[in-house]
């Protein structure tokens, strides 16, 4: 299962997603907002995908990881929209026969999400709010006037 | 011939829209495109953030020949996660 959604996201759903009579381990991964980033207090975060492309490049992060290790099954659900702060963004699962592959799959997943998957946050913090992400890996900063638009 | 192109994320905001359909010449580029929108959105010349180019979402190089109604989206820096 890859998809993105604009509704809060629940482990369990990816967990049971996976769950499978061939599958020893079950590792997880939920990446949740946190309050602050480079000394700035983050009040929430909103996230924009490219939908279509975005579950596509999940499905192949999927793919990829069947290729390099021996896994059962893996979930990604992405949350796009206004994610207040401690909620998930994005929840991982993944099924082996054995542990290690199953860890390994999960680091390799969450990895590659943030470099090829066309999905975007925004950094809403106490004063302002970036895009994050540039080439330099600092967040671009918006001018008032763009912003109102 | 017409393609369409998606802005999203920094891009969608400094166009001020989320996409347009575009006339374009036989045998322009992605590059050419990206050059052609920046002189019809200004704000657009304006992100410095290196760019990644989609189009029928598969990632292709600047160099890529567009074809009629090729849907193209410019892909600023991701950050999901």
């Amino acid at each position: 299962m890859f998809r993105v959604t604009p509704k809060p996201l629940k482990l369990k759903e990816a967990v049971a997603w996976v769950t499978d009579p061939e599958a020893g381990a079950i590792v997880t991964f939920v990446g949740t907002t946190r309050n602050h980033n480079e000394g700035r207090r983050v009040i929430a975060l909103d996230y924009e995908a490219y939908d279509e492309m975005a579950e596509k490049e999940l499905a192949w992060i999927g793919r990829e990881a069947k290729e390099r290790w021996k896994i059962t099954r893996m979930a990604i659900i992405h949350r796009i929209g206004h994610v207040p702060i401690t909620e998930p963004s994005v929840v991982i699962a993944v099924s082996a026969a054995h542990r290690q592959d199953a860890f390994e799959a999960c680091r390799f997943a969450i990895e590659e999400i943030k470099k090829s998957v066309p999905i975007w946050k925004k950094e809403i913090f106490e004063g302002g709010e970036v895009w994050i992400g540039t080439q330099s890996g600092q967040p671009f900063q918006m001018d008032r006037e763009v912003r109102r638009r | 011939m017409r393609v369409k192109v998606k802005f999203f994320a920094i891009l969608r905001e400094r166009a001020g829209t989320a996409g347009a359909a575009k006339e374009i010449k036989e045998g322009s580029t992605v590059k050419e495109l990206w050059e052609s929108l920046q002189r019809d959105y200004p704000q657009l010349a304006r992100v410095e953030a290196r760019l990644l180019y989609a189009v029928n979402l598969n990632y292709v190089n600047a160099g890529y020949v567009l074809k009629e109604d090729d849907e193209v989206v410019f892909v600023p820096p991701v950050s999901g996660g």
